[in-house]
């Protein structure tokens, strides 16, 4: 079994202290299932749908805009309410980040965490090298596709909305495709769905452009290089420019695919970093580090 | 130094090629195998039957977003969504009619939920509905044909002696009882798949079908003389009279005595329509 990341935070501060942040976006994922799951397990009509379209208190839809993009590449031109839906959506993860919806509203995080967590304590490391841009050209493919084939033809193997429409509809053999990502980022490659593969998450991260809340390493002159904060977070990638202010950064975490997951807050024994609002004074613009490359000795 | 440093960039440049190729091919070759169950996934088994309002089954799955409000929305439980193992596109909405057939709501809550219209939200009469066709697949089973009058298609219909008709016709095995055809006009037919559930024969000797499955079509030129002259007012072909057709005959080489046309008393029929009732 191998040190988990996060040892030394609980210690100094407390384990509640140090899983904070992993708490909150539990109660936050499941809390958002629990909503959906209300009304097909007590009758409890709050929210019906899934997460490519809801409809909540037959008042607020919510549409997944990546799915209604692919619609409109496949030539179809959506009702207003599902334009609506993800007028909406989208003016809010420009305002919070678009990869909130990876870390505290998708399913199958929790799965991919797990699988992240199970790696760690097994020790497993290496495997299979695939870049991390491979995703944006997977979600190119999957718009081509719509529009070659006219149909939404990355739904029929999408895993994010397989999970959750199956926990809400019936998962039928949806399970298989779950158990396959959960074992594709144990043994086959580290964050390998939600880190490298995910179209969703990719355009998603497109929308982490602009928003202001972010993750700073406001006190990273207190960093002690215990690498706690690359081992736990996903996207290792997006904390080297902020924390070891490369080419003169700003302390903030700007890289779009930051998930604001929070485990660095977390995982860090000298409290490092905090969420925060704005990006920073612009010292010089910060270079997004080349995928996968993070600091020597971590995979 | 440069030359090194230059090395460095060759290197760096090439090991970005190759790693973007690497991906492109990676995923090229993914887009292509989905691309190909895509194109298998756009065949609906003949079963499976979407809700009111789907329209053709290309045009819904690049419409329909699998939100599954159609479900939630209809009163009986009749649709569901299609799991990945099922032979549905994923996520999609569909009934089989044997398990549970369309109740026909007057106000089709179904096609009001949709977001995206891929249920067609013109669609305002149920029944107008067009969500495949009637057919009396088997003539050798169905209780009607042989002689019964079970008839239950018929009074199950939500459009009965509209869209299921019972046509008399002799009952040529006894010689005196009438057979009672039940006959689907496509005209009425919703699709809704009320006789197929109800047809009390183990498997359904009615079945409902797509439409571009179940229906025929006329060539272009064919003209219906009835219609026609129903059109006219009058025949178009009466003043004409009898119009006299040349005789065919089969091209075999004649004896050299035999007379030059065909041999009397023995008027010529194909073969293909010998033993027919003409």
């Amino acid at each position: 079994m191998s040190r988990m990341p996060g040892t030394d935070a609980a210690a100094a501060r407390g384990w509640l202290a140090a899983h904070k942040w992993l708490l909150a976006r539990r109660v936050s994922q499941l809390g958002i299932l629990t909503l959906f799951l209300l009304g097909p397990w007590v009758g409890l009509w709050i929210v019906k749908g899934n997460l490519n379209f809801s409809y909540t208190l037959n008042f607020l839809p919510l549409t997944d805009p990546y799915v209604l993009l692919q619609s409109l590449a496949a030539q179809r031109i959506p009702a207003t309410r599902a334009l609506t839906g993800a007028g909406i959506v989208l003016a809010f993860y420009l305002l919070v980040s678009g990869r909130v919806y990876c870390s505290w509203v998708c399913p199958l995080n929790m799965v991919t965490d797990a699988a992240a967590w199970l790696r760690t304590r097994l020790g497993i490391k290496g495997g299979a090298q695939i870049s991390r841009r491979a995703r944006y050209w997977i979600l190119a493919m999957t718009l081509v596709l719509a529009g070659v084939t006219g149909t939404i033809a990355w739904e029929l193997v999408n895993p994010v909305s397989m999970l959750h429409r199956g926990l809400i509809f019936g998962v039928g053999a949806a399970w298989a495709v779950v158990l396959a990502v959960f074992l594709l980022d144990l043994f086959v490659m580290k964050n390998g769905w939600c880190g490298h593969l995910c179209p969703v998450g990719a355009f998603y991260g497109l929308l982490g452009h602009v928003s202001p809340l972010r993750v700073s390493a406001v006190q990273r002159s207190q960093c002690n290089d215990c690498m706690d904060c690359f081992e736990v977070c996903p996207e290792p990638q997006v904390i080297r420019p902020a924390l070891k202010a490369v080419g003169g950064a700003s302390p903030v975490i700007l890289a779009a695919n930051c998930t604001n997951c929070g485990r660095c807050i977390d995982v860090c024994s000298k409290q490092v970093f905090a969420f925060g609002l704005g990006r920073g004074e612009r010292q010089k613009p910060a270079p997004e580090v080349v995928a996968g490359v993070v600091p020597a000795g971590k995979s | 130094m440069a030359a090194e440093s230059e090395v460095k960039a060759d290197v760096a440049r090439r090991r970005f090629l190759v790693d973007a190729a690497r991906t492109a091919c990676g995923v090229a070759l993914l887009g292509l195998g989905l691309g190909l169950y895509a194109r298998q996934a756009r065949a609906l088994p003949p079963a499976a039957i979407r809700p009111p309002g789907a329209g053709a089954e290309k045009d819904f799955l690049g419409a329909c977003i699998r939100c599954g409000l159609c479900v939630r929305d209809c009163p009986y439980k009749i649709l569901e969504l299609a799991k990945p193992e099922e032979p549905v596109a994923t996520g999609t909405p569909f009934f089989v009619a044997r398990r549970l057939a369309c109740e026909m709501c007057e106000d089709i809550p179904c096609v009001k939920a949709c977001p995206t219209g891929a249920l067609d939200q013109k669609l305002t009469d149920i029944n107008n509905a067009r969500m495949g066709l009637a057919v009396l697949v088997d003539h050798e089973t169905c209780l009607n044909y042989l002689g019964l009058r079970c008839d239950v298609c018929y009074r199950v219909c939500p459009l009965i002696d509209k869209a299921i008709t019972l046509e008399p016709q002799v009952n040529e095995r006894t010689g005196r009882h009438t057979l009672f055809i039940p006959t689907v006009h496509s005209d009425k037919c919703t699709g809704c798949g009320k006789c197929e559930r109800g047809c009390p024969l183990e498997v359904a000797a009615i079945k409902v079908f797509p439409v571009q499955m179940a229906k025929g079509e006329l060539g272009r030129h064919y003209r219906l003389g009835w219609v026609e002259k129903e059109k006219a007012g009058k025949s178009l072909i009466e003043e004409q009279g009898i119009i006299e057709l040349p005789k065919r005959m089969p091209e075999a080489p004649l004896p050299p005595d035999a007379p030059s046309s065909a041999p009397l008393g023995k008027p010529f029929v194909p073969h293909a329509l010998q033993g027919d009732r003409l």
